[in-house]
């Protein structure tokens, strides 16, 4: 038997580990760090209390402040929308390239690619007489800025699945499974979408980051969104605009261990692989050979 | 013989012509300024393993995969025991196959990998799983039921393929190049543990390879394809020594090609000595004739000829010679002769060519 096909991978040590993750980790603590400070400051008094938090719990959410939660379940439905959209169309269309039309994978990567050369100011420009026909067509619901935000996430989410495309043998495990009697939805479902997982999980995380930081297109095309809600807040209360900016990020946080968790690949359930013992006489299944 | 079977009776004997009849009729794939099979007329009969072998862009892989379903052929049909399944798409036509790359579903364990086809059956579960783990027992992976692929080295990953591709009981099975990942030991291993599984399921077999060697040693029959045609099909042995053409005969194992003259029926003259022919209707005048090294052998007197290099290859030696003409002569012979280069022998002929060619033929 050959030597195992796992390569070889040089891993660094327990102390480089801590130490990378410790640094990385200072570089996101510091900033959130003085955040926190900053919206505990009592002003020119000096010292720190809470008093600014206890007022947006105890009743700044359900009054002055009941707009920030609009906007932000306007952003959890833009992220939702947008990730499906980006989920439905963008990866079978790759997946469609890779496997019947690879001589056009340069054409879909520089399309694909296109929207981060293109600053959103200009994109609003070109999107502001597109989104009149919108409006008409599906009302000028919140939502339909789903559309436009599909289009600045393509160059993230494509650069992520075309990672995973590429580090899996596509061709031939969609035709092993068609050789086993597969159909291409069945092969689509069972066999390649299970070893996307990882690169439609990057792809949906940022796709849902990028939603929940966009304020251009939003605020240009008069739009509610988190951002432009915590923009508005910030010109009357900077402490509390930075306290939402906190829970955004706790927030955004959560979603996407949610996201993560449910699109983990859950293997211990799936087999009891101690149990399985070839069975001690088999019995004739009755087909032909 | 079914799998399940075959695995609650593993003592059986070989049990031959369960398979499928598979024909190929002027079978035409032609790819943009390619045309990979140029009418190609092949005929598998039940139970029997046909290797495909030839140098790579010659149309083997491709009439695999117009087999499979995988490419659809340009024109011409194929016929699974009598029915045409040109129009079938790759799922509807009960073939198993095994790739040269290792295809099993990374995210699936090997015994959901060897379930699947079985579940696109709609096989229940309880069954599905009892002819799963047999035909893992079939490979001897019984063991590695709840492994996944990357914890299998590739021969193991191989027959897990093969067990996946047999379990589903299919009409055909096909391998492509399945050996040609593994070293050389796993090779041979794995080589002679489908022969023998082949022979014991009867299923009628299409392997595709560019190793003459693999060829010879498993297939019933070799088909030699060259620039999409079938230059010759035959047993192995009928290929190896009544080559038809100077393709099949440089191809398959080594050949001495000498310059020789047929001027009597039967006959031909090679560097002044007279060899029988094989094929009596072989052209007269200038010929090239293609003599095995084997067919070779140093002699007391004969051919002159001076010792240019000479290999040690286990039980036997292959040195190479010149001769005064110029050309160049293998001979094989065993290992215990002595031979040095710079040596000067005398050589003889103790077989006839297995091949000769005009030399104005192309």
């Amino acid at each position: 038997m050959s030597g195992q096909s796992k390569a070889f991978r040089p891993e660094p040590g327990a102390l480089t580990r801590w130490l990378i993750l410790g640094i990385v980790g200072l570089v996101f603590l510091v900033p959130i760090v003085a955040m926190g400070e900053f919206t505990l400051r009592r002003g020119l008094e000096g010292g720190y209390d809470f008093s600014r938090w206890i007022a947006v719990f105890s009743g700044g959410l359900t009054g002055e402040y009941k707009g920030v939660l609009t906007a932000l379940g306007n952003s959890v439905v833009l992220a939702i929308v947008t990730v499906a959209v980006m989920l439905v169309i963008l990866v079978p269309t790759m997946i469609l390239v890779q496997l019947r039309f690879p001589y056009l994978r340069r054409a879909m990567e520089f399309l694909c690619l296109l929207p981060i050369t293109i600053p959103a100011i200009v994109l609003v420009v070109g999107l502001a007489p597109v989104y009149s026909v919108i409006a008409k067509m599906f009302g000028s619901g919140v939502w339909t800025l789903s559309f436009a935000y599909g289009i600045i996430v393509l160059p993230y989410a494509y650069r992520a699945i075309q990672a995973n495309l590429s580090a899996i043998d596509v061709v031939t495990l969609s035709e092993a499974a068609r050789s086993l009697g597969a159909g291409w939805l069945t092969v689509l479902v069972r066999v390649l979408l299970p070893n996307l997982r990882r690169g439609i999980l990057s792809a949906s995380f940022i796709s849902v980051a990028v939603v929940l930081g966009e304020y251009t297109i939003a605020a240009l095309l008069n739009r509610v969104n988190l951002q432009t809600a915590l923009v508005i807040v910030s010109k009357s209360d900077p402490f509390v605009a930075v306290i939402f900016a906190l829970l955004a990020l706790v927030f955004a946080f959560f979603l996407l261990l949610a996201i993560g968790r449910v699109g983990a690949p859950r293997r211990s359930r799936r087999e009891p692989a101690a149990s399985i013992t070839a069975p001690a006489a088999v019995t004739p299944t009755g087909a032909s050979s | 013989m079914s799998l399940a079977t075959r695995s609650a009776s593993p003592t059986d004997t070989k049990t031959r012509g369960s398979g499928a009849t598979v024909e190929f009729r002027s079978v035409v794939k032609e790819f943009p300024g390619h045309r990979a099979l140029d009418g190609v007329d092949l005929t598998l009969k039940p139970g029997e393993f046909v290797a495909l072998l030839g140098p790579s862009g010659c149309g083997k892989t491709t009439a695999l995969r117009v087999l499979a379903g995988l490419e659809d052929a340009t024109s011409g049909r194929i016929t699974i025991d009598g029915s045409d399944v040109s129009g079938l798409p790759a799922n509807k036509r009960d073939i198993g196959m095994v790739f040269q790359s290792y295809s099993l579903f990374p995210h699936l364990t090997v015994l959901s990998n060897v379930e699947f086809g079985l579940r696109m059956r709609k096989v229940e579960k309880d069954e599905r799983r009892t002819r799963a783990l047999a035909a893992l027992e079939m490979v001897g992976l019984g063991a590695h039921a709840g492994r996944y692929a990357h914890q299998l080295s590739g021969g193991q990953q191989q027959r897990v393929a093969l067990a996946r591709a047999l379990v589903t009981e299919p009409r055909v099975l096909l391998l492509d190049e399945p050996l040609s990942a593994l070293d050389a030991r796993v090779r041979v291993q794995l080589r002679d543990e489908i022969r023998r599984i082949q022979i014991d399921l009867g299923i009628t077999t299409l392997f595709v390879t560019h190793d003459q060697e693999e060829a010879l040693a498993v297939a019933d029959r070799v088909a030699v394809m060259r620039a999409g045609t079938i230059e010759q099909i035959g047993a192995p042995e009928e290929l190896y020594t009544r080559a038809k053409t100077s393709f099949v005969a440089e191809f398959v194992g080594l050949s001495n090609r000498l310059d020789g003259v047929i001027d009597t029926p039967g006959f031909v003259a090679v560097e002044g000595v007279t060899l029988p022919l094989i094929d009596e209707a072989a052209p007269h005048g200038a010929v090239s004739a293609y003599v095995r090294p084997e067919d070779v052998a140093f002699s007391s007197e004969g051919i002159s000829a001076e010792v240019v290099s000479s290999s040690f290859l286990g039980s036997f030696r292959r040195t190479t010679v010149r001769l005064a003409s110029g050309a160049l002569v293998r001979v094989q012979h065993g290992s215990t002769t002595p031979v040095a280069v710079g040596d000067r022998v005398f050589l003889s002929f103790t077989g006839a060519p297995v091949a000769v060619k005009a030399v104005d033929a192309s």
